[in-house]
């Protein structure tokens, strides 16, 4: 069984981002870019599967700029077989995202598609499940825990008030939540090897999609801030704070 | 135009997240409807009809809807949306689930956890863990949009009168998936996303059996009880207490920080509340940029102390 792992180049989760003066979009000049950190557990995990036996090969996917190469190569020193990168010079949205990822796993019909629950950047959430109802895949979103047999999967979810379990049928959509995995780091070997293995690039026009945006940003902003607070100086202090001044207490 | 609001329930009621979605339906505008899809749902239903501002409640009843499993849910939200200019979900787990595939089966892209309501068809959203705020405007015939509950008020469960109007279950389940089991946590304790006081511990409470601490303070406050993810990563407490970004979202009327660095993920989650209290003994963490009130002293003393006084 193949895997395929769609992985995006995002800000580095460290980096506190904010709006350009002109409000039209977010200052992302010279700021470090890193892979999203959900996709990190989604590459983890496919590594896990495939040294278990359940997979023979796994295949990273990018849709950027061609500076997303960097994370294909991270994420094939970190053993992932090959990559592809559909090239794009705008950030598309989560829907034509998936439509491309569709085209792909058209093209490589994996058996599991695993990726993260969300990018950082966005926070949308969305392209997991958006893939697996173009492909009508069953979906198995923020996944702890991936038990791959034959023909399906069993995934352990946490929902609001817990856990729950799953059983999907394969080909599948996974989605990565936080406590999946914890991801290695690339030994210095094998990012010297990651530099032989395949990276095939494609130009987006060549998939033959309609990525005409749906929405249209009119402003970003930074939230308000909060008043600076005091500091008190004991517990009755702050008692006496909640109660007559907040009055929350 | 008209709304429809996907219900969130546990088939016997409707969670308190649907209400604050029901207020972000009659800010954008037109008749207010609810899907409630379940399995012996009727209690839900009952109540989706009792909400104030509700004129229909949709309620569609078969066996292998009961855990609402996206590959069933999904289209059968798909199915009525033409019939309305907005689908609306709330941003919870099950939400963020199944609208998502909605959208792309109707060829749409959604927006997701929205804040505010500009237009009715412009939507103000976080972008950034919460750095960001973005005012995008949806292109698309029908909108598809997951509501944060915290950034709505909770439309009244009574005064409401809404038709009740049975769908035609679809045939069957889509079979690609099954539930297998769950496992909810229980508690006492108010529920962390809709308390008016929540108390969070982080990686300085050291244990798991040290949470008791805040868990007696909880007690004296009515109060919720969260987490950083550091908490429950180090296995201190389950994660569904996780306060923050890749967690829950809170905005309670008091939030009390115990322990906790104040990371930007974090701040994610809870940075909307309105009175925030930081206990730390690190007076260089970021949580005092954010709190209202911030006391530098070892937990360990001052919780106990904290409480004790609170009694008197």
């Amino acid at each position: 069984m193949k895997i395929l792992v769609p992985i995006k180049r995002v800000v580095d989760y460290n980096v506190k981002v904010r709006p350009k003066s002109d409000g039209t979009d977010v200052d992302l000049a010279n700021v470090k870019m890193s892979i999203n950190p959900f996709c990190e557990i989604a590459v983890e995990e496919a590594i896990r599967i495939k040294e278990g036996g359940g997979a023979t090969e796994i295949i990273v996917v990018s849709i950027g700029p061609a500076k997303a190469q960097e994370q294909l190569r991270s994420a094939m020193a970190l053993g992932a077989d090959r990559a592809i990168l559909v090239e794009s010079d705008t950030p598309l949205e989560p829907l034509a995202v998936a439509k491309c990822l569709k085209n792909i796993v058209d093209k490589e019909q994996p058996g599991l598609i695993l990726m993260g629950k969300q990018s950082i950047d966005g926070d949308n959430n969305q392209t997991g499940q958006m893939l697996a109802a173009l492909c009508g895949y069953p979906q198995a979103t923020f996944a702890s825990q991936v038990t791959v047999t034959e023909n399906t999967a069993t995934v352990t979810r946490e929902v609001d008030g817990g856990l729950e379990t799953l059983k999907v049928q394969i080909p599948a959509v996974i989605t990565t939540d936080l406590r999946l995995n914890e991801p290695r780091f690339a030994a210095l070997p094998n990012i010297m090897k990651a530099k032989r293995k395949p990276l095939e690039m494609r130009p987006l026009s060549d998939l033959g999609i309609d990525t005409k945006p749906r929405t249209q940003v009119l402003a970003v902003e930074s939230p308000p801030e909060r008043s600076a607070g005091i500091k008190v100086a004991d517990v009755d202090a702050l008692i006496e704070k909640l109660k007559n001044e907040a009055k929350v207490i | 135009m008209s709304v429809l609001i996907i219900a969130e329930h546990d088939n016997k009621s409707l969670k308190a997240a649907t209400l604050h979605a029901v207020t972000a339906g009659k800010q954008i505008g037109g008749e207010i409807h609810i899907l409630v899809a379940g399995y012996q749902c009727d209690e839900a239903v009952k109540q989706a009809a009792a909400v104030e501002g509700v004129a229909e409640v949709l309620q569609s009843c078969a066996d292998y809807l009961e855990h609402q499993l996206a590959e069933d849910i999904a289209p059968l939200i798909a199915s009525l949306a033409e019939n309305y200019s907005h689908i609306l979900a709330p941003a919870t787990t099950s939400g963020k689930n199944y609208l998502p595939r909605a959208a792309a089966l109707n060829d749409v892209q959604l927006l997701s956890d929205i804040i505010s309501v500009e237009s009715d068809d412009t939507f103000k959203r976080p972008i950034y863990a919460g750095n960001v705020i973005a005012t995008t405007k949806s292109l698309d015939p029908i909108k598809f949009l997951t509501v944060r509950a915290t950034a709505f008020d909770a439309a009244p469960m009574q005064g409401g009168n809404a038709n009740i109007k049975t769908l035609e279950a679809a045939s069957t389940s889509s079979s690609l998936s099954s539930f297998e089991s769950q496992e909810i946590a229980t508690s006492d304790r108010p529920e962390l996303t809709s308390a008016k006081v929540v108390v969070s511990g982080g990686r300085g409470l050291a244990n798991g059996d040290n949470f008791n601490l805040l868990y007696a303070l909880a007690d004296k406050l009515n109060a919720a009880v969260g987490a950083s993810r550091a908490a429950v990563d180090a296995g201190f407490v389950p994660n569904d207490m996780q306060v923050g970004q890749t967690g829950k979202i809170v905005a309670p009327e008091l939030y009390i920080a115990v322990g906790i660095s104040g990371a930007i993920q974090h701040l994610a989650g809870m940075k909307e509340s309105k009175v925030i209290v930081a206990i730390n003994k690190d007076e260089d963490a970021p949580i005092f940029q954010v709190a209202d009130y911030g006391l530098v002293a070892d937990l360990f003393e001052v919780l106990p102390e904290l409480t004790d006084k609170l009694a008197s």
